[in-house]
């Protein structure tokens, strides 16, 4: 049984069909990026995860419960941590306080402040900036702060939308680095992206969406040897 | 770690206490400098004439005398006007909406506080109670008018405007004032039922109508009414309590964490529609407390008492900045204590050509400039949020 599997997963934003058929599986202890031009339905297949959208059929099970009827709340409860796209970090909330929220759904507090230890270990930048507010940190910042976040709850998978979106090269390798580091540690990984080439270098598999459709699907090294990846997306 | 929780939580509510005092002297001061500065421009004007012929004393020396007097009913109705306006900014700060059926929901409030007292005396108890007894009754009537508007408001929430959430806040708008105007007849209909007239007066009874002597100016006594000095405490205690709730609870983080962005609050595990549930409750709860305390201020209440009061808390919050919690008591006081000068003064200094009934254009002439120059509130946000 797959950590995470879609089965035939079509979701619509009002008449318009954004999914038409999208299956893929993660495993456990894998990254898996999910790689597709703007507007293939990268983030709408994570929505259709998350339960911010519900598909109009198919299904979405995590280990082996369905979970594409669930409202998005009721989906974190049963492990699924995300980094949304734009990082939705809270402006007006400290960093701690964002942290704190990303635990939201822990009780225990000996946890919670176990867990915000661990995250000011991983990012000692926001250790340094914890009371400031949400809202003032940099965009490199912003990103770790909504990937500790999505960390906070001990999720079973964490997934990250565009992590890499409008941050500086020498951050988008400190983030990668990040990924790979929180992957080696044991979290399991769905990692969209539109900069195909870095996620295909650390990702275990990989899947190609194009128009709400998955065309290709391989092996991380392979999908990056592919020539119509290579093409499509690596401007080779 | 421990030792340091505490002393946040502390700080908590010392923080806002400390706001309040600098509110409150901040704008009673400003007020009353405005005004002597008038009072010295009028000297020898027609009004300072007539005075001395009327009164036997200048302008200067009247508006001296009566200044103690209007800054205590400034802080009064300012404490009033507060606990109104954070209702509407809760709620504007969780939904971008304005919840128009406020003013209603601070009626049944009132209501349904004089009711339970009216039952009281009714039995017999009201007139018998110590003044320790009358202090619980009106405890328990503040509880009863709590308890009626935080669970109207919760209703309406669920009923008029969660249906239309995904729709333009125009057309929630419009159900809000479809909903005031309802509520507003509702109240009229359950009320000429049961007693055949629409208004309902607060029974006398404790000592809220005593005055307590401050202190003495020469001959003359600066009191405050027992009931005034209620309202302020009752106000105050409220606002520490929502205070803390907000900053420094996990649900108040929650809130907060809603009225910034609904999707990701839903993604951290966050039950979007309770946490609005909760604020309609705790902003319903306070408007209905406020309700009770007008009523025990103004003694008689009719079913479209919470319009003006309601319109006056939402301009407080506007002029706050709305959304801003610490805006609404800001906006909440400046009103209340340009009311309370201008009611006191307005009729003296222009020879009853204006009097005491153009004290709410006052209000809102000054409300209107303030927005002029600073369309975001006194302390409304002025960055935008980042992407």
């Amino acid at each position: 049984m797959s950590l995470l599997e879609l089965k035939d997963v079509h979701s619509y934003y009002g008449n318009i069909h954004a999914l038409m058929g999208v299956s893929l599986k993660v495993e456990e202890g894998e990254i898996v990026a999910l790689i597709g031009a703007n507007g293939a339905g990268k983030t709408t297949t994570l929505r259709s995860i998350s339960g911010l959208l519900h598909p109009r059929s198919g299904s979405v099970t995590l280990e082996g419960k369905e979970i594409h009827h669930l409202p998005p709340h009721i989906v974190h409860h049963q492990g699924l941590g995300l980094v949304p796209e734009g990082r939705g970090v809270f402006p007006n909330l400290t960093v701690t306080e964002n942290l704190e929220m990303g635990a939201y759904i822990l009780d225990d507090k000996k946890q919670i402040e176990e867990n915000l230890e661990n995250a000011f270990t991983l990012f000692p930048r926001l250790k340094e900036r914890a009371q400031q507010k949400g809202g003032t940190l940099s965009g490199g910042e912003q990103q770790m702060l909504a990937t500790a976040r999505g960390l906070m709850s001990n999720p079973k998978i964490l997934l990250m939308d565009e992590p890499s979106m409008g941050l500086a090269p020498v951050l988008v390798d400190q983030i990668f680095d990040i990924i790979r580091e929180l992957n080696a540690r044991g979290t399991t990984i769905l990692l969209v992206e539109q900069n195909a080439l870095m996620a295909l270098s650390i990702a275990h598999r990989g899947y190609v969406l194009q128009t709400g459709q998955i065309v290709l699907t391989d092996t991380g090294p392979n999908l990056k040897a592919n020539d119509m990846v290579r093409k499509a997306y690596l401007g080779a | 770690m421990r030792h340091f929780m505490g002393s946040v939580n502390l700080r908590q509510i010392l923080m806002p206490i400390g706001q309040m005092a600098i509110f409150v002297t901040g704008a009673g001061l400003l007020c009353s400098a405005v005004m002597l500065v008038l009072a010295l421009l009028f000297r020898g004007s027609g009004a300072d004439q007539v005075l001395q012929a009327t009164q036997g004393v200048g302008i200067l020396t009247y508006t001296l005398n009566s200044l103690p007097q209007v800054l205590i009913d400034g802080v009064t109705i300012g404490f009033v006007y507060a606990a109104i306006a954070l209702g509407y900014t809760m709620v504007y700060g969780v939904l971008q909406f304005i919840n128009f059926a406020h003013s209603e929901i601070f009626a049944i409030g009132a209501f349904c506080g004089v009711e339970s007292l009216i039952a009281l005396n009714g039995l017999g108890v009201l007139a018998k109670a110590s003044a320790m007894g009358s202090f619980l009754y009106l405890g328990l009537a503040l509880v009863i008018g709590m308890a009626a508007s935080g669970g109207m408001a919760v209703l309406v929430e669920r009923v008029a405007y969660r249906p239309l959430r995904s729709s333009p806040t125009l057309i929630a708008l419009i159900s809000a004032i479809g909903v005031s105007f309802a509520l507003q007849d509702i109240i009229r209909l359950v009320e000429s039922m049961t007693s055949g007239q629409f208004y309902r007066v607060i029974p006398t009874f404790g000592n809220f109508d005593e005055r307590i002597t401050l202190f003495r100016i020469g001959s003359k006594i600066i009191d405050i009414q027992v009931k005034s000095v209620v309202v302020i405490l009752a106000a105050v205690v409220m606002l520490v309590a929502l205070n803390y709730l907000v900053g420094s609870t996990k649900v108040g983080k929650a809130i907060r964490a809603v009225s910034q962005d609904k999707n990701t609050a839903a993604l951290m595990g966050i039950n979007v529609n309770a946490m609005i549930s909760l604020t309609f409750l705790v902003g319903g709860s306070l408007g209905g407390a406020a309700g009770v305390l007008y009523a025990l201020k103004f003694t008689r209440i009719d079913p479209f008492v919470g319009f003006m009061p309601g319109i006056k808390a939402f301009a407080a919050a506007v002029l706050g900045g709305i959304g801003n919690l610490t805006g609404a008591l800001l906006g909440g006081m400046v009103l209340g204590m340009i009311e309370s000068f201008a009611g006191a003064y307005l009729g003296t200094y222009t020879m009853g050509s204006f009097g005491a009934e153009y004290k709410d254009m006052v209000a809102f002439l000054i409300l209107i400039l303030v927005i002029v120059f600073r369309p975001n509130g006194l302390l409304g946000e002025q960055v935008s949020q980042k992407a």
